[in-house]
């Protein structure tokens, strides 16, 4: 009887198994050997060298990269997170109705109708030297010259990257914020908490876990970013799998392989550090 | 039925040589094909290349002459190179340029095409075969055609001196590439490549940003305003590409670069909404500049042209019917409706006397022989590009192709290079 079960428990476990096995250790595991390898300009040659990682590693340009890319991923947190959990805290406990809620919700997500390129794209003609915020504010009589950095700078890849990804952070504090007893806060103001204390000490602890969650996909979508830096900064400016894609289009895969496996241990990392910050399990 | 076929192609070539030369356009050709459709009609190529030559025209006219069903990849041009090399079953034709040569035929995936199979080899400009676009041209720096077009036997992959019997690729698409400027907006003559590094153009400048072009173009700056001189710009030294990196970054850094472009569209944009006044350019964006209404000039600089040009390969793996399908359409390519297709849009097509057998005689005076336009002149979709008395930046064929400084080349270098433009990219 007891060895039955535990075939049916292989079983109905075999199919998601498989699925990780060949789509991501597999994957993974390729990428970590051909990190080795040795190439030259037409092909990849099997090899255990350590020449890949030596030259990314000692590179001052894949620091600065490194460097630049987690900045653009701090300061888009920061941003998203204070956008983030401001439109969540509206949305959960100022809108009292739950139609309401459910439809102001759904405005939030409209914008995902469209394709993320073109989201991004349209940036452009609203910021340029000729575009609409210039003209705007020349009009006004605000600024005489038009304000170059607004297009093509780390401003507009920021900017773009809020605008982009800042629902994937109200989705789980909104979620968390759903699921916090009202009665918690109703305590709390009998017992003397001015509403900031609530925010402080019952709201923002039990949202942590809707934090982390958000937080995750920000910090992980912005590090594995290329098109956003490359269209945004105007080529100005590198982020690390910007690297990545022009080892590769010049057939560099090793090269590039060592850099994905640098940059994964990178985001694992900092998502390791961040499970240990809030234990999502438990307080989902 | 094979020699039946042969005669077929050979009577198409010459009669449409003969009609086309009165009758203008297609209506002419369309009577004979049909005996080609019999044999290709269920042969499909795979073409991949850059987006340049993948015209849907094209297509569909070598669909109604030959029957031979094209189907066009587009890509870019790294992304070309990375197919040929990794993926040579997912193609039967590569469409690749001059430079790509040297990276992807020692890998083996192409095979060299035989010139007795093609009809009008001895028709096509000599830039691609002994290199001298007239007897006494010099040679221009970079990888030039006639260095890579010929391997020394069938199923070789080495490169010839001289022409042989055996061709890497056919030509079919070429040009010589300068400097794009806003006329309005310079406020200044343009002689030199050197004056995109004027401080009156401070942030309003770009360059490309597509490593094995963009150090070309870098190269034709930094010799033009001294900074380094080159033994072989398409070659540099490793001290050569410092010294040229180590300028951009401080060029850069002193906020002279608008942006960096990877794509057609985005140099037009920079161009055409004044973000930029002075780039690298390519010819169809200037038109396409000019197109909007807003005025572009492709400037004609004192030091010279960097060129480049493409053609059509075959894979290793075509054999048999796809085979001959692939010589016949390679020799319709040459046979002048394409190549008039193609200079109509200020592209260089590779034979020229039956190109300009489909063209009219103001048409040929304007983009090939620096003529003024007699009457409007329109481009291959049917809309005004110029009106009459304009005359093409740069002049005529010869005095174009005939001032080329460098072609587009990969370097001995190359790794080296790409890191160092990595961090000028990144700095």
């Amino acid at each position: 009887m007891k060895r039955v079960s535990a075939w049916v428990t292989y079983l109905q476990v075999a199919p998601l198994a498989l699925i990780f096995l060949l789509f991501l250790v597999v994957p993974i595991a390729t990428i970590i050997v051909v990190s080795f390898f040795d190439y030259n300009t037409t092909q990849i040659i099997p090899a255990f060298l350590l020449q890949n990682y030596e030259e990314l590693l000692l590179s001052p340009v894949t620091w600065a990269t490194y460097l630049q890319t987690i900045q653009f991923s701090i300061i888009t947190w920061a941003i998203t997170l204070v956008i983030g959990f401001a439109v969540a805290y509206f949305l959960a406990f100022e809108v009292r109705s739950t139609t309401w809620q459910m439809v102001l919700f759904l405005v939030c997500t409209i914008p995902f109708w469209t394709s993320n390129v073109i989201r991004m794209i349209s940036w452009i003609p609203f910021l340029g030297r000729n575009g609409l915020a210039n003209m705007t504010l020349m009009q006004l009589g605000l600024i005489r010259e038009p304000l170059e950095f607004l297009l093509f700078s780390n401003f507009a890849v920021v900017l773009t990257y809020v605008h982009l990804y800042t629902l994937f952070m109200v989705v789980p504090i909104f979620n968390s914020m759903m699921r916090i007893d009202r009665s918690l806060l109703e305590a709390a103001r009998d017992a003397g908490a001015s509403s900031w204390q609530t925010l402080w000490t019952v709201i923002v602890p039990l949202c942590k876990p809707g934090i982390a969650i958000g937080s995750i996909f920000i910090v992980t979508i912005v590090m594995g970013d290329f098109v956003t830096v490359r269209m945004m900064s105007g080529g100005q400016s590198a982020s690390v799998s910007l690297m990545m894609m022009n080892a590769m289009s010049l057939l560099q895969y090793p090269a590039a392989a060592a850099n994905a496996v640098v940059l994964l241990l990178l985001v694992l990392f900092t998502v390791a550090a961040m499970m240990r910050l809030v234990d999502i399990r438990k307080e989902l | 039925m094979a020699s039946n076929r042969k005669f077929g192609r050979r009577s198409v070539l010459k009669g449409t040589a003969g009609i086309t030369g009165a009758a203008i356009g297609s209506g002419a050709i369309t009577g004979f094909p049909v005996i080609w459709a019999q044999n290709n009609k269920n042969i499909v190529l795979r073409q991949c290349g850059t987006g340049v030559s993948a015209i849907n025209e094209i297509a569909e006219k070598c669909k109604a002459d030959l029957g031979i069903t094209l189907q066009m990849t587009a890509l870019d041009s790294d992304a070309v190179v990375q197919r040929v090399v990794t993926q040579p079953n997912s193609f039967d034709i590569g469409d690749i340029e001059y430079w790509m040569i040297k990276k992807v035929f020692p890998g083996g995936n192409l095979q060299a095409m035989d010139v007795k199979k093609i009809k009008l080899f001895d028709k096509i400009v000599p830039i691609f075969t002994t290199g001298k676009l007239k007897p006494d041209s010099v040679i221009a720096q970079g990888t030039a055609p006639s260095t890579v077009s010929f391997v020394e036997g069938q199923g070789s992959t080495k490169f010839a001196k001289s022409p042989t019997q055996w061709f890497t690729i056919v030509p079919t698409i070429y040009n010589a590439d300068t400097l794009g400027i806003r006329p309005d907006l310079v406020g200044r003559k343009i002689e030199n490549w050197k004056d995109i590094l004027d401080p009156k153009f401070k942030g309003k400048t770009s360059i490309l940003n597509i490593p094995s072009i963009g150090i070309m173009d870098a190269a034709m700056i930094c010799e033009s305003a001294g900074i380094v001189k080159y033994g072989d710009k398409g070659n540099m030294t490793k001290a050569e590409i410092d010294k040229t990196i180590d300028f951009l970054i401080k060029t850069k850094k002193d906020g002279q670069f608008r942006a960096f472009w990877k794509t057609f569209d985005e140099s037009v944009n920079l161009m055409a909404s004044g973000e930029v006044v002075i780039q690298s350019m390519w010819s169809p964006a200037v038109s396409a500049v000019r197109g909007k209404g807003v005025p572009c000039v492709y400037q004609p600089l004192k030091e010279g042209y960097r060129a480049w040009g493409g053609g059509l390969s075959l894979a290793k793996h075509l054999q048999g019917a796809q085979l001959d399908a692939a010589y016949d359409y390679i020799n319709w390519y040459l046979s002048g409706w394409v190549g008039a297709f193609l200079n109509r849009q200020g592209y260089y097509s590779a034979v020229l006397e039956t190109a300009k057998a489909n063209m009219t005689p103001d048409e040929w005076g304007f983009w090939m022989e620096g003529k003024p336009a007699q009457g409007d002149i329109k481009n291959p979709q049917g809309q005004v590009v110029e009106k009459a008395g304009a005359v093409r930046d740069g002049g005529s064929f010869y005095e174009r192709m005939g001032a080329v400084a460098c072609w587009n080349a990969v370097m001995d270098e190359d790794r080296y290079m790409v890191q160092k433009w990595n961090s000028f990219i990144a700095a």
